[in-house]
């Protein structure tokens, strides 16, 4: 363990922390949780620790207890939280008070849910400081100023100016990184900033946070689930698992060589690729110069042609707003395109839903990115995927039953899972879950939006896997929505990068993702954290010689 | 189901509701005196053989109470059951079939709620014949505006949710969407409304009573009573309190088992709840 002798003079030192809480099962009497237990860990003026582990591994409750805090029913029932070398857990509201938002602070994954829409973003930046009396009105406006300027905000002078609905997703996580430093606290708390943004924000606000503590030698705990990001920008490492620490170590060491099996699957996740189909002449699927919008004219697809051969795997590559997930709904018929066609299998798709036949609509099939909110909670896993099975094919009793069940055993899930809820089920088993009722129509072609991205790397790696899997056995074409370019090295054959509703690149995977680039697919290949320290700096390097030699 | 997960207060509401139905099945078995039957002086206090006095014609108030309850209820529940079929197959409709359908429902809800209930309710009942499903009919009528406009606004929520884009995308009927996609989802909130709808059910009733438009005399019923012997107040007399507790205690008894419902249907695996 790093630094244990340093304990003294450690900044933060938390000392075997036991978090508790409380959950009320429905039926049953109330039961206690062990959300985190036995976690230590020092921090020194100035350094960053990442902490890191998938959801639910305690990371953000740990994380809170910094600021002596515990989410609704949670409580820290043990261990000490030193700040200083004075133990915040037992201090009384006022003194808690006095600590939080002056000398420890916190920035929230949805800096868009986090700030109050009807005030300006400079007032609410300032806000922490006026209220602990730390500066004067004008010493914290200058300080906002300054902090604008480090973290690389436009116009930094009338930045505070604008309301929250002003300025884009990563301007306002920049903004709330402004709030948190701007009562120059000893210790931030970074819960997950950039999960939410697309990659090509997320390096900007990477690289804007890691000069700003840099430039204000504050210290910080970073929490994340992307071992990647972490890598950039944290001294130390500690990787979390069910509320324990898994392994704890620099970020040298637990990047490159990592002592625990967890870390080092972590370490190793997602670098599966897998080979392109050799011929990709056919076409099951063809997108012909098809144009959409929402609306009266507003137009989200321009003129966007694509094919697929059969039982082969189309990947769409783009951020937030590029238009992929509204081709996904052009393709099932949700949103009818104002121009082009859809053939399918050599025969021309009806533009709308209402025009397609029942044997047309089972043929094409679709996966969500939130298996949560495409299921219906109140159905069991038996109706779920049992629906299609009676809806296309006319199944019941028995037959039924046992089909349901040769599902389940396809997505590797057990027959016990036949009767659950959906909110029975873990992250992972709901997607798979999903998978099945897909399945169960036995479709010709899967529309997959982004099915992984809200689970664990590990987790993730297993749908993947699996969707590979029945790639092979049933022959099924994917068309993978998806913002992560691992991803698509993983899976795809083909490859659509979109950009503003627009195809920038299409072609075989090898071709697309290999040079000469466009400037777009460049700036997207080259944001991609990846998992080597100082990769941050070198991109951030090579960008500023570009436009130095511009 | 556990019969030890029901709340204290759920078991409160469980007896209160069984004890009002118990008097009205068997009212003229448990009633001492009859409903009709002029027995005594009038206003009597309680005690004696009348156990909460007598009325203003000098019936029994008790007797009176018991044969209340059946049409009370019998009234209140029909009206609200039926109100609530109604108000949600129009609402539900209107959420999944959108365009038109909704213009054309939600509008004509409008223009029935622009008009003040009561007096609606008073018009068309002094111009219909008297008889007793006319009245629940209207107030069925009536109240489903109510419904409508709840159950459109919870059912929306859920008909934007993934699922129900599944369904449509598998090509299901809105008969499947509505009965086994939205309303398993929309229960929660739909409950609550009925405990409540409910309760007004009865007010609304004893409101009509009261005008002379609901129950006619001399059958007995809980607001019927309330006027009946509202002048006594002015003497001291507390007979007009007694209908009118029992229907608060109804009403709270209504509530707290829907109270209960609602936390189970909310929290039950997950759903979408507020408990």
């Amino acid at each position: 363990m790093p630094e244990s002798s340093s304990a003294k003079n450690a900044l933060l030192s938390v000392k075997n922390l036991k978090i508790e809480a409380t959950s009320y099962p429905p039926g049953e009497p109330p039961k206690t949780v062990t959300l985190v237990e036995g976690v230590s860990f020092d921090l020194q003026k100035g350094k960053v620790l990442g902490l890191i582990g998938e959801s639910g591994a305690g990371k953000s409750t740990i994380g809170l207890s910094a600021l002596a805090y515990g989410r609704g029913g949670v409580r820290i029932t043990g261990g000490q939280v030193l700040l200083d070398g004075k133990d915040i857990l037992t201090l009384d509201k006022n003194g808690i008070r006095s600590i939080r938002g002056a000398r420890v602070c916190y920035v929230a994954q949805s800096a868009a849910a986090a700030f109050n829409p009807a005030h300006r973003l400079g007032d609410q930046v300032i806000e922490a400081s006026l209220r602990h009396g730390i500066m004067s009105r004008e010493e914290a406006k200058k300080r906002a100023l300054y902090l604008f300027q480090v973290l690389g905000l436009p116009n930094p002078e009338s930045f505070g100016e604008r309301y929250p609905h002003q300025v884009s997703g990563g301007q306002l996580q920049r903004a709330m990184t402004a709030m948190a430093l701007c009562p120059n606290p000893e210790l931030i708390v970074f819960d997950e900033p950039t999960t939410a943004l697309d990659v090509t924000t997320q390096i900007d606000v990477l690289a804007a946070i890691k000069h700003a503590i840099e430039e204000t030698h504050t210290a910080a705990l970073y929490i994340t689930h992307d071992l990647a990001v972490v890598a950039q920008i944290s001294d130390d490492i500690m990787v979390l698992r069910h509320g324990k620490t898994v392994e704890y170590g620099t970020t040298k060491q637990v990047i490159e060589a990592p002592r625990e099996d967890y870390t080092r699957a972590l370490v190793s996740v997602r670098q599966t690729k897998r080979d392109e189909a050799p011929d990709q002449t056919g076409t099951q699927l063809k997108i012909e110069h098809v144009s959409a919008g929402y609306g009266n004219g507003f137009k989200v697809l321009h003129d966007v042609s694509m094919h697929l051969p059969k039982g082969q795997t189309l990947a769409i590559v783009g951020e937030s707003g590029s238009g992929k997930s509204t081709l996904a709904r052009v393709i099932t018929g949700l949103l009818p395109p104002t121009e082009g066609r859809i053939t399918f299998e050599g025969k021309e798709l009806p533009r709308a839903l209402k025009g397609r036949s029942t044997d047309e609509l089972r043929r094409i099939q679709m996966i969500y990115q939130m298996a949560d909110t495409a299921m219906n909670p109140r159905q069991t896993v038996r109706d779920i995927v049992g629906r299609p099975l009676s809806f296309y094919f006319g199944m019941h009793g028995a037959k039924k039953t046992a089909r349901v069940k040769e599902l389940l055993d396809q997505i590797e899930m057990g027959t016990r899972f036949l009767d659950r809820y959906p909110a029975e089920l873990s992250g992972g088993q709901k997607q798979r879950v999903a998978i099945a009722r897909a399945l169960a129509a036995e479709p010709e072609l899967i529309l997959c939006d982004e099915p992984t991205s809200a689970l664990d790397p590990l987790v993730a790696e297993g749908i993947l896997n699996l969707l590979l899997k029945l790639q092979e056995e049933t022959a099924v074409s994917y068309v993978f929505i998806t913002h992560d370019i691992a991803i698509v090295r993983a899976i795809a054959d083909s490859v659509a990068v979109m950009h503003r509703g627009r195809l920038v690149r299409f072609g075989p995977k090898s071709k697309v993702l290999a040079p000469p680039f466009d400037d777009y697919t460049d700036l997207l290949l080259k944001s991609v954290p990846e998992m080597e320290i100082g990769w941050l700096e070198r991109v951030l390097a090579t960008r500023r010689m570009e436009s130095a030699g511009n | 189901m556990n019969l030890r997960a029901i709340p204290f207060s759920a078991w409160i509401g469980i007896a209160g509701i069984a004890i009002a139905i118990f008097c009205a099945l068997f009212a003229p078995v448990i009633a001492p005196f009859g409903e009709r039957d002029v027995v005594g002086d009038i206003w009597l206090p309680a005690g004696g053989d009348f156990l909460l006095g007598t009325d203003n014609l000098g019936r029994d108030l008790l007797s009176r109470l018991i044969y209340g309850a059946r049409t009370t209820i019998f009234v209140a529940l029909a009206a609200t059951v039926l109100s609530f079929s109604l108000g949600m197959i129009l609402s539900f409709t209107a959420a999944v079939m959108g365009g038109f359908v909704d213009q054309f429902f939600s509008r004509f809800n409008d223009l029935m709620m622009a008009i003040p209930t009561l007096i609606f309710a008073l018009v068309v009942l002094a111009v219909l014949p008297q008889h007793l499903w006319i009245l629940i009919l209207v107030m069925a009528v009536l109240d489903s505006t109510r419904v409508f406009r709840i159950g459109r606004a919870v059912a929306l929520d859920v008909a934007v949710m993934e699922f129900v884009e599944a369904a449509r995308l598998r090509g299901e009927g809105s008969t499947w969407i509505i009965f086994r996609e939205i309303l398993p989802n929309t229960l929660s909130p739909l409950l609550a409304e009925f405990g409540l709808r409910f309760a007004f059910s009865i007010l609304f009733l004893s409101t009509l009573s009261f005008l002379g438009l609901g129950i006619q005399p001399p059958a007995a019923d809980w607001g019927g009573m309330v006027k009946d012997n509202k002048d006594g107040i002015i003497f001291g007399i507390s007979a007009a309190l007694i209908p009118g507790a029992a229907i608060a205690t109804l009403a709270i008894c209504v509530n707290l088992v829907v109270d209960w419902l609602m936390k189970r249907t909310s929290s039950l695996k997950g759903g979408r709840g507020d408990a």
